[in-house]
């Protein structure tokens, strides 16, 4: 029999090497499932792990999808640190898209360039509103944010569908609930011909690097962290909960609002009822893979993008449902939650002499 | 005027629903253990029981098969959080986002799938009676279960030992241990009971309140049922009252969007999830109201020894 045997102190190596472990052994569940389906296993893993990298323009691909979910996760990282669970961002992504769609709506032909930054705010504005009223209902009312953001991710695309069903539908649209397309001036810019990766892309980068900067370098990030872990020792040491739980919440709901504004005037270029594609429930599996960490999360942001690439082409090469994303990205995180175990814990054999190290 | 005793017949028929994936989901937290995997469960449960309903023609079979996929899942769940000591939030979210992707994928080749049609029901010819016969007799049996069941947990809970002891793990985990209680074996037996009535009130959903798959059609009743709990503060027949009233909401919606009512019907399809965050902070708002109904150490981690 196995059993499991108390740190002293969490396992820094294991912090590290878990997420590795848990992708290896989804890698290793996908090759199961590709036999099972009867795929040729090879092929599989080459859609998944090698088509997305192997040329320039897969590689834009790669950065298109890996922006929003680096963004939101960044956010949701300052969450979780915190002790919040805040996993309605996927609400907060779709709010943030529709605030941004209706200023782009605005812009004509002559309006000027600067609209594209009036477009971005309106999508953090509208994001920070969306996670406010999850921070006032916790806040005020002491309701659960887990069910709350939950909620109001249902309510968030029902908000979209009567915009595009309603009010905003294109008059020449033949009928299709879909805004007009954005002006050109109301499009963020690309950052290279020949490939649809945007500026967002700079955007997110900095935005690991400034969060970085902010959970090691600066006191509220650290009083953020100690109100999440130990809140009666942050209230001793004069740290605010209730601040924590405000500046988390309208972060992530900041970030996840500039996601869905990059989305709508980026790749998108108009609102439709599309536009929620899983980007906020993807982000929460890039923030835990990721570790909570800036770097971490980068590098989990391109492989979570990875899967959804991976799961295009293997519905267009090898006939199987898009969904297979999900099971991937949903399989890593629960192996991950296994291998997480490792940190905390020893394997030990019982009946083992107890003195042995 | 026939319309008002069916909108109440659909009303149990959509509590019921909730009711079953709640009272599960209290059995469960009442030993301590929260599972966010609920909408996860009712997913994979659903396309189970109605690939089984497609093959066999068995509704039993189908509910069967349902309960089979909750019981799995939650099994995994429980063998990660009672036995690893993973975060029972993320390892709940993570059942939930796994079965949403799995169901969709196994649920591909179902979604235009036809079933064989569905028996209609009329107790002991008390159907026939006016007003009160369509609303109450013409249930499916399932119905009448929720309700049975609620009775059962009410006796089970606070009249015999088991309940005793399964409260007394989510009260005091340390307590229970001391008195030589196998903690962890209690929590996964109620957390694999939860996931089988989750997986009941799922398969309910797709072979008898909508007969159909449709990628994602559990559509945050799991998260609704999560939420029964506390707007039950844990008692079975306050969740089952709560299950009914969202029923109604939510039929009420439907009705109103028939009714070509002017409010956008987007709006009236928000209903139910806005009325459950409204609910919510009603609730919640009176903390130590919460704490002292609430199971002590729900959501919190126990291990023997360390």
């Amino acid at each position: 029999m196995l059993r499991l045997e108390l740190r002293p102190t969490p396992s820094r190596t294991w912090a590290w090497a878990s997420p590795l472990l848990a992708l290896a052994i989804t890698v290793l569940l996908g090759v199961l499932l590709f036999s099972l389906l009867g795929k040729d296993p090879v092929k599989g893993l080459m859609v998944f792990f090698w088509e997305p990298i192997k040329s320039r323009y897969a590689l834009g691909e790669l950065g298109v999808k890996a922006t929003p979910l680096l963004l939101i996760a960044l956010g949701l990282a300052v969450c979780f640190r915190s002790n919040i669970w805040n996993i309605g961002a996927e609400g907060q992504y779709v709010i943030g898209a529709i605030f941004a769609g209706g200023v782009a709506l605005l812009a004509g032909k002559e309006t000027g360039r600067w609209i594209v930054v009036a477009v971005l705010l309106a999508g953090v504005v509208g994001g920070m509103l969306w996670a406010g009223i999850v921070a006032l209902l916790r806040d005020r009312f002491n309701a659960g944010e887990i069910l709350v953001s939950l909620m109001l991710v249902y309510v968030a695309i029902q908000v979209l569908n009567y915009m595009v069903f309603g009010p905003w539908k294109d008059p020449m649209g033949y009928n299709f609930p879909q805004t007009r397309t954005f002006e050109a001036v109301a499009r963020i810019p690309r950052l290279m011909t020949g490939s649809r990766v945007n500026i967002g892309a700079l955007i997110a980068l900095a935005g690991a690097a400034l969060l970085w900067l902010y959970l090691f370098r600066t006191r509220a990030g650290y009083a953020l962290q100690v109100g999440g872990v130990a809140p009666a020792a942050a209230r001793y040491a004069g740290f605010s909960s209730r601040a924590a739980l405000w500046t988390a919440l309208l972060l992530s709901g900041a970030t996840a609002g500039l996601a869905g504004a990059l989305e709508v005037a980026g790749p998108v270029g108009q609102l439709t009822p599309y536009i929620p594609v899983g980007y906020g429930f993807a982000a929460i599996i890039v923030a835990f893979v990721g570790r909570l960490h800036p770097l971490g999360m980068v590098l989990a942001a391109i492989l979570m993008s990875m899967f959804y690439i991976g799961g295009e082409l293997a519905q267009s090469r090898l006939g199987l449902p898009k969904s297979l994303t999900d099971v991937f990205q949903g399989l890593l995180l629960f192996s991950l939650m296994a291998c997480d175990t490792l940190v905390n814990y020893r394997v030990r054999r019982s009946g083992a002499l107890k003195g042995a190290r | 005027m026939d319309a008002y005793p069916l909108l109440f017949a659909s009303t149990l028929t959509a509590g019921t629903v909730l009711a079953l994936a709640a009272l599960g989901l209290l059995i469960n937290e009442k030993s301590g253990v929260v599972n966010l995997g609920a909408e996860g469960m009712m997913l994979c449960a659903a396309i189970a029981g109605f690939a089984t309903v497609v093959h066999t023609g068995s509704d039993t079979l189908g509910f069967l098969a349902g309960m089979a996929a909750g019981a799995v899942l939650a099994a995994a769940f429980g063998w990660l959080v009672i036995w690893l000591n993973a975060n029972q939030y993320a390892t709940g979210l993570a059942l939930t986002l796994f079965g949403a992707g799995f169901s969709a994928f196994v649920g591909i080749n179902y979604v235009q799938a036809q079933m064989p049609p569905r028996p209609r029901f009329n107790w002991l010819g008390l159907g026939d009676l006016p007003v009160i016969g369509p609303a109450l007799m013409r249930q499916h049996p399932l119905v009448y279960f929720g309700i049975a069941l609620t009775v059962f947990l009410i006796w089970m809970l606070y009249r015999t030992r088991v309940g005793l002891v399964l409260r007394a793990v989510g009260e005091s985990p340390e307590s229970a241990h001391a008195l030589g209680y196998p903690v962890r074996r209690i929590r996964m037996i109620a957390v694999v009971a939860g996931g089988a009535l989750c997986g009941l009130a799922g398969g309910f959903l797709s072979i008898i309140y909508t007969p159909l798959w449709v990628e994602g059609m559990v559509a945050g009743k799991g998260w609704i049922a999560l939420a029964l709990t506390t707007f039950g503060t844990w008692r079975p027949a306050r969740v089952l009252l709560g299950a009914y009233l969202f029923g109604g909401v939510t039929m009420l919606q439907f009705y109103l969007q028939s009714q070509g009512s002017p409010i956008p019907s987007q709006l009236l399809t928000a209903l139910p999830y806005l009325a459950t965050v409204v609910v919510l902070a009603l609730i919640s708002r009176n903390p130590t109201w919460i704490r002292v109904n609430m199971p002590a150490s729900l959501g919190k981690p126990f291990h023997p020894g360390s």
